[in-house]
């Protein structure tokens, strides 16, 4: 079995009649080779895709270089928030302050490009030399009419989690702030997809062929416009609850806006999404428009899937994410082609988030939270896995071990969600499982000889 | 348009940098600590440096890599993070089990304050790092230098915490390679071996950020430089360093600790610089060139005779790293091509005078510019000036490649959309043949593609 470090013993559940068990949200231990991020990271992946905003990292150069443009998400006008804006703060910057700096690093900005808000973002140094970021922003906001929105980033000053929230708080402070006129009475909005790969343009035409209003997009292809008017909308639908669920939180409190969690990964999923939000309309002929929108698709892309399906059955999968949530659908999806999950983990997941994968999973599963290489290593190795799922620092491990990957977090290349994506996904999961490329690796060689 | 919030006109910027050419020094230093074998570096700082650094890495090479991080909370901002980085050595040494941690600094530790190297005494003092094991640092405040300044540093600590000169003259030279690939690594040792010349070269991230599909995950690959060989690069007949930018703190390290004098020279990439570099080994070894490399020589000079009609005159614009950018103007020059725009986000100071001087007179009006406001949003304002005709740079030329319609060859640090620069070298002969060509086909595929059909070409 694969060794763990002591004090991550209770960080790894393997899934049998032992009562459960795991500890989570927990620091990561000093000195492992954690996979995860700080706050800045989750801050930044959270607003970057709001594309006529202009996206200012306060702190010397390496934050804005690791984070210039690194997700895939796709804008229909706009692009300003694909270039890297940085005040690069320079030692006599960190001994004098960085504000002045700050200062006039954004009037240039605002006065060049004419953005319609803008997000600044607070690094570890500018929360440490005491930069006082929102009485910039206020000034700025002052001189230029704009909203300028401090967004309170410091890396040390908790995980990814953390960096959500304060993204959240900064989206807050937007909305709310323009007139609602012309919102249908059907009318949502859509909370936590990234548009990955286009994902969101999809999400959208279902929802309008259904007769409802989109309002805005947070933060997929996002407006700073339809931001302000987001409190018009009937009903939040949240998806990645890990980052959205603050601000869907926040908003019932603030204009009573209910919110529906859901996810759109999966057949299952996706169809329940859209399910979800007629039945919370109250109106049987949108409720009709729906069965005929999720029979129309499931009979478009059934065919395809079960071909894939034939070759893929009963191969294994491991799963190791950003957010639980995302887990979840994966399981579900991974099911749909017969295909067995026996590893799955998270960077930030919470007790429940655990508790709800260990209802899903079979016996022998193994769950962790916050895991480092070389227990994945281990894990695949140990489980035999056929498939893994992860990000980017995940990928070159499965391949060194002969073992297929698909990205499902930044770095995929096809849309993974809605009806349509569920194809994309199979043929993904296919084509990496089925590569004649394991053939000659050592373990399918080992296998064969068997 | 990607890039259509991009003016022509420059305006001076006062504060702010805009799409860098450049970043900051911790990557730099794990990317040199990769080098050592058995070697782990860690990341004194929050946990999103060590993933960004892993992140960017991984893309880069598309491998696994490695290093750990003191995980800063806020706590440890306000009260030190001496008790982070003692944790860390016990973590590490208990399950990651390598010969050797090199920790790095970053602007959060930095400006706290924290004293690396009494921790690093009070953890030996403690027992937290097992005898026989090694724990190194370097300090690398994100906000001083940029990336290139990490990995001098890191190298410089390698030089001081190992090298030793025991009085034994070892017929052996120091190589410090300076910041190129894997494969580069791999081409100069193969260089010196023919020429058979004995090396300690370090830092050495061959077979470790290049390693082969095993079927293994291997948490230290079988490459690195070994500790027992930076010690005895005190005892070397000379050092040759290469780029002045990574290599000189090394050499220069060397030289004041063991007495090993040194010889700096410019990255050997192209024909002259690679001459340069051949013949420095050969003088300080004393050795022949053998035919073998003679003969190569002549291969990469029939390659540019054979094409130099297709590549004289044309004007390129350059981005990147300073010791890269100084050689490859030097091979451009040699190809009768203008490098006319140069820029390094790197605040060198010698920077401008040593592109000068490989371009001597060829290109008068070359602009070049280095450090603050020295970025692609500046190179892309230059471009809609007056435009080129090939672009050589990382990848963040390619928002600038599509719009403007402009042939780009990759080169530099990070590449996340190519795998040529994760396997062939670009140093040495054979890798200015692999440059050469790279150019070459990206002048020749856009001809074919976009010329006209009256002027389509069979034979070129």
């Amino acid at each position: 079995m694969t060794d763990i470090l002591q004090e991550r013993e209770r960080q790894v559940y393997r899934k049998s009649a032992e009562p459960f068990q795991i500890d989570c949200e927990k620091q990561s231990v000093a000195g492992s080779v954690s996979q995860r991020a700080c706050v800045f990271c989750g801050s930044r992946v959270v607003l970057y895709p709001i594309a006529d905003a202009l996206h200012i990292v306060h702190g010397p150069i390496g934050c804005a270089s690791y984070t210039w443009d690194i997700r895939g998400a796709r804008s229909s006008g706009p692009q300003l928030h694909r270039l890297s804006f940085s005040t690069d703060l320079q030692e006599m910057d960190v001994i004098r302050g960085g504000e002045k700096k700050l200062f006039a690093a954004l009037c240039e900005l605002i006065d060049a490009h004419q953005p319609k808000a803008a997000f600044v973002y607070a690094t570890c140094i500018a929360g440490i030399i005491g930069d006082d970021v929102n009485a910039i922003c206020k000034q700025a906001s002052e001189a230029k009419g704009i909203p300028v929105l401090p967004v309170h980033s410091e890396g040390f000053k908790g995980t990814k989690k953390d960096g959500y929230r304060a993204a959240c708080e900064a989206l807050f402070q937007l909305i709310g702030t323009a007139s609602t006129e012309g919102t249908a009475a059907t009318s949502v909005n859509i909370l936590g997809d990234f548009n990955l790969a286009g994902e969101i343009w999809m999400i959208r035409e279902y929802f309008e062929r259904m007769g409802i209003q989109v309002v805005a997009c947070i933060t997929g292809d996002g407006r700073v416009d339809d931001i302000r008017r987001a409190h018009g909308a009937a009903l939040n639908l949240v998806q990645c609850s890990g980052s959205m669920t603050y601000l869907a939180k926040s908003m019932k409190e603030r204009w009573g806006t209910p919110f529906l969690r859901v996810s759109y990964f999966g057949i299952e999923d996706m169809a329940q999404a859209l399910y979800g939000t007629a039945r919370f309309f109250k109106d049987p002929e949108m409720m009709r428009r729906t069965q005929e929108l999720v029979h129309e698709e499931i009979d478009k892309v059934m065919p395809q899937i079960n071909a894939y399906r034939r070759d893929v059955q009963g191969k294994k999968a491991g799963i190791y994410v950003g957010g639980a949530f995302k887990a979840f659908s994966l399981v579900r999806a991974l099911r749909l082609l017969d295909m067995k999950t026996v590893l799955v983990g998270s960077q930030t997941g919470s007790r429940e988030d655990y508790e709800q994968l260990r209802e899903l999973c079979d016996e022998g599963t193994i769950i962790v939270d916050d895991s480092n290489p070389l227990e994945l290593a281990g894990f695949l190795q140990e489980k035999e896995v056929d498939l893994f799922i992860g990000g980017v620092k995940e990928r070159p491990i499965a391949y060194k071990l002969g073992v297929g990957f698909c990205d499902h977090n930044h770095e995929r290349k096809e849309a993974l969600a809605g009806f349509a994506g569920m194809v994309n996904f199979a043929r993904e999961v296919h084509s990496t499982v089925m590569s004649p490329v394991w053939q000659f690796t050592s373990r399918r060689r080992k296998e064969m000889a068997v | 348009m990607l890039l259509r919030h991009t003016t022509a006109e420059v305006a001076e910027r006062t504060a702010l940098t805009i799409n860098p050419a450049k970043t900051c020094q911790p990557i730099g230093a794990m990317y040199a600590a990769l080098g050592v074998h058995s070697c782990l570096p860690h990341s004194h700082g929050s946990q999103g440096c060590c993933s960004y650094h892993r992140s960017t890495l991984t893309r880069h090479y598309k491998e696994p890599v490695m290093a750990a991080t003191s995980s800063f909370t806020e706590g440890a901002s306000v009260f030190g993070g001496q008790a982070n980085l003692l944790q860390a050595f016990e973590t590490i040494f208990t399950v990651y089990n390598p010969e050797m941690v090199a920790v790095h600094t970053t602007c959060l530790s930095e400006t706290i304050g924290d004293d690396i190297s009494q921790i690093i005494s009070k953890a030996k003092a403690e027992g937290k790092i097992p005898e026989g094991k090694h724990a190194i640092h370097a300090n690398t405040p994100s906000y001083v230098g940029s990336h290139v300044t990490g990995f001098a540093n890191m190298a410089k600590s390698l030089v001081t915490n190992f090298a030793e000169g025991t009085g034994e003259d070892k017929k052996q030279i120091n190589l410090l390679p300076g910041w190129v690939e894997p494969p580069d690594m791999r081409e100069l040792k193969c260089l010196a071996h023919r020429m058979g010349v004995d090396v300690v070269m370090f830092p050495d991230t061959s077979d470790v950020l290049d390693a082969p599909q095993t079927g293994k995950y291997e948490l230290y690959p079988k490459g690195g430089a070994t500790i027992a060989q930076i010690r005895s690069a005190g005892d070397s007949i000379g050092t040759i360093g290469l780029g002045h930018s990574a290599s000189t703190r090394a050499a220069s390290a060397l030289e004041e600790k063991c007495e090993v004098a040194n010889e700096m020279l410019e990255l050997p990439i192209g024909l002259q610089a690679t001459d340069r570099f051949i013949e420095a080994m050969r003088i300080m070894a004393g050795v022949k060139v053998p035919d073998v490399i003679t003969d190569e020589r002549g291969r990469l000079l029939d390659m540019i005779a054979d094409m130099h009609q297709y590549v004289h005159g044309k004007r390129v614009a350059l981005w990147g790293d300073p010791d890269q950018l100084v050689s490859l103007c030097d091979f451009l020059v040699c190809l009768d091509m203008k490098p006319v725009y140069i820029v390094t986000g790197t605040p060198s100071t010698r920077f401008e005078k040593r592109v000068r001087a490989v371009l001597g007179d060829s290109v008068p009006d070359a602009k070049i510019r280095k450090g603050a406001g020295a970025d692609m949003f500046l190179m892309h304002q230059w471009i809609k000036q007056e435009s080129v005709d090939l672009l050589i740079g990382n990848t963040y030329g390619k928002y600038i490649a599509r719009d403007e319609n402009i042939p780009f060859v990759r080169h530099g640090f990070p590449i996340l959309d190519r795998i040529g620069h994760a396997y062939f070298p670009t140093v040495g002969y054979r890798g200015g043949m692999y440059l050469l060509e790279k150019i070459l086909n990206a002048f020749m595929d856009r001809q074919d593609r976009e010329g006209l059909e009256e002027k389509f070409e069979l034979v070129m």
